[in-house]
């Protein structure tokens, strides 16, 4: 393995490759910002410009380096503007953004760009570790413990469901599975639900809805009732972390860098689960008075989901490096990318080609580390985006929003779909229904259904829950999950009325 | 709510299988179960809300909905319509108009009047996102008008 490294860090090393890194971190960052253009589609973009390269240790190097920008730049727009353009940042816009409204715009990226280099640094050193091993343990996972793993991802919702909201929570990931099933799935080839409108045939567009949930009705309650964006002081302050918030969140970042990693090596499963499933987790331990914090702008809501959906994405390279088995959407446009360079991903990439291997997981460190040194400095210039005036601010978020959900279907009905839907969503938010669940329900229910069918039909019924172990073990952790808070607070609401009425 | 969960089951568990393949009748998972399992769910769970089981605490909102006369109603109302506007004219009138109008007029309806400020700001913005859009990222955006033939 120590040769590995040293040829990996010999060809990292070069002044090209370093060059490469850097563009790549520069271009991700300031694309990825923009709500409609994740990782994916920048990587697509950028497969031509590689391609002309010709040497594949270069272009899987600006790559990656264009990979992790890219989620750091899709996460600054989910702190700043409520505007998550991927589902791995979803989960950051929790606490991220209401941090972001108390004028600590600056210490939450700082937070998000620490935890999302941690969770990188720590998972591209599993990654060396533990890449081999892990490559056989991914494929233990079947369709019945990916949908079990499906369910637990939505046990997140519990962080939502304050008191007396647990209904109200599962009601809106229920909806949000039902608009996962608009359209054609997967697995049947039929369109369902589509009241014979073609531009449904697809389904409903992520980004429509993300925007339409999140950024949009945040704009109109910025017209409504205007307010500073910045804090009620206008001032952007706070851009250091403090000691005690560094010693909080420190844990946090080791166990969702290391829960993230092992999500994202399972194919299927990656950044958006791991982030979704860190939260949960991490708002399920945190002491009594921390847990009120979370949604509400918690350092650890927010260090969580960053540095699980960083983890994670360094865990797809598992499968896609020792496999040839892409496991996420970006993965597999970086396996044909790979392919075209006449690099074959596998189990013999190592031996045939350790200078392309090894040269990938070093460029990770790499890329990490200029991320964050190119980073730390730009946060309070990215944070001043918080201090333009609101006449002109609110066009410009509704303008991205509009845009980010234009240029991924080239469809203006996805535009007056977006506008629709972001008028419910404000009628939901009156109402105090929260709208992250129903996100959540959207981005996991077509994989769950997919993987539930699956498991239907290869055990011919509902089997699969008592017959596999794993899944039946996963089951029971997505129901702890959901309803120990609820029996918590519903016990500590009986103790102080107890209290209370011994007083009295 | 309600509503859209009664048509979403009643689609589920009386239209759907109508037309399935006799092949896929056999399959012991059905284009409609998943949706029949949600439809019932669904109602179940809402009609749990409608009846008030749950008692939820007082919050203090944003925005209370019952007063939504004292807030800027009006202007919320006409960018909504902004909105609409702009998805519906962005292909006939193109990238550049379109866009350009939109910002102008979206802090004109929030009270901006510095012209000389406005206008070049939307104009920039505009080109320089339809540069990077189409330009560099290659993904097309008519930039004029359809009837100008681009």
């Amino acid at each position: 393995m120590l040769e590995g490294i040293l040829i990996g860090l010999q060809t990292a090393f070069s002044v090209q490759n370093l060059l490469m890194v850097i563009a790549g971190c520069l271009i991700g960052t300031f694309i990825g910002m923009l709500p409609g253009l994740g990782p994916m589609s920048i990587i697509a973009i950028m497969i031509p410009v590689v391609l002309s390269m010709g040497d594949p240790s270069a272009a899987l190097i600006l790559l990656a380096g264009v990979y992790y920008g890219a989620i750091f730049g899709g996460s600054t727009s989910s702190i700043l503007l409520n505007a998550p353009g991927v589902a791995g940042t979803v989960a950051s816009s929790f606490d991220g953004y209401p941090m972001a409204r108390q004028g600590k715009a600056g210490k939450a990226l700082t937070i998000a760009a620490i935890a999302s280099f941690a969770g990188g640094t720590l998972g591209a050193i599993l990654l060396m570790i533990f890449a081999p091993v892990l490559s056989s343990v991914a494929l233990l996972f079947h369709s019945a413990e990916y949908f079990a793993l499906m369910v637990v991802g939505l046990s997140a919702i519990a962080a939502f469901a304050g008191t007396g909201q647990v209904a109200k929570a599962i009601i809106m990931t229920l909806l949000g599975l039902i608009m996962a099933t608009v359209g054609e799935g997967a697995l049947f080839n039929l369109p369902r639900f589509t009241m014979g409108i073609m531009d449904l045939q697809s389904g409903f567009g992520f980004i429509t809805l993300a925007m339409a949930m999140f950024a949009l009705p945040e704009a109109l309650f910025l017209v409504l009732k205007p307010r500073n964006l910045q804090g009620d002081d206008g001032a952007i302050k706070d851009l250091r972390i403090t000691r005690s918030e560094a010693k909080a969140i420190a844990p946090v970042i080791g166990r969702q860098s290391v829960q993230g990693f092992f999500i994202g090596v399972l194919p299927g499963a990656g950044a958006t689960i791991a982030s979704f499933l860190g939260y949960a987790v991490e708002r399920n331990i945190a002491p009594k008075e921390q847990k009120k914090e979370f949604g509400k702008g918690s350092v650890k809501g927010l260090a969580a989901p960053e540095s699980a959906n960083n983890a994670a994405c360094t865990g797809s390279f598992v499968p896609l490096l020792t496999l040839g088995i892409p496991g996420s959407g970006t993965t597999a446009i970086l396996l044909g990318a790979l392919i075209a360079l006449n690099v074959t991903p596998g189990p013999r990439l190592m031996i045939d080609a350790p200078q392309i291997f090894w040269a990938v997981i070093m460029s990770m460190f790499i890329g990490n580390f200029v991320l964050l040194i190119l980073n730390l400095p730009l946060i309070p210039y990215i944070a001043k985006v918080l201090t333009i005036p609101h006449n002109y601010l609110i066009p410009f978020i509704l303008f991205f929003t509009l845009m980010g959900a234009y240029i991924g279907q080239n469809n203006a009905t996805e535009l007056l779909i977006l506008v629709g839907f972001g008028v419910c969503a404000t009628a939901l938010k009156f109402a105090d229904y929260p709208l992250a669940p129903l996100l959540i329900g959207f981005i996991l229910g077509g994989m769950m259904e997919d993987n539930f069918s699956r498991s239907m039909q290869l055990y011919d019924g509902v089997s699969f829950i008592w017959e596999r172990p794993m899944t039946l073990c996963l089951l029971m952790i997505a129901v702890l999950l959901v309803l120990i808070p609820g029996y918590r607070e519903r016990r500590a609401i009986t103790r102080s009325r107890a209290n209370s009425d011994g007083h009295f | 709510m309600l509503g859209i969960c009664l048509v979403y089951g009643y689609t589920a568990w009386f239209t759907m299988d109508a037309n399935l393949a006799p092949f896929m009748r056999r399959n012991p998972v059905w284009p409609s179960s998943f949706p029949k399992v949600l439809s019932t769910v669904s109602i179940l769970v809402l009609f749990f809300i409608l009846l008030g089981v749950e008692r939820s605490e007082q919050k203090e909102k944003d925005i209370d909905y019952r007063r939504l006369h004292e807030y800027h109603l009006g202007q919320a109302m006409v960018i909504l319509g902004l909105m609409i506007t702009y998805a519906l004219c962005l292909r006939p009138f193109g990238f550049l108009f379109s866009t350009t109008a939109f910002l102008i007029a979206g802090s004109f309806i929030l009270g901006e009047r510095k012209w000389h400020i406005m206008v070049p700001v939307s104009l920039t913005t505009t080109v320089l996102v339809w540069y990077l859009i189409q330009q560099i990222l290659g993904i097309y955006l008519r930039p004029l008008p359809g009837f100008s033939g681009s």
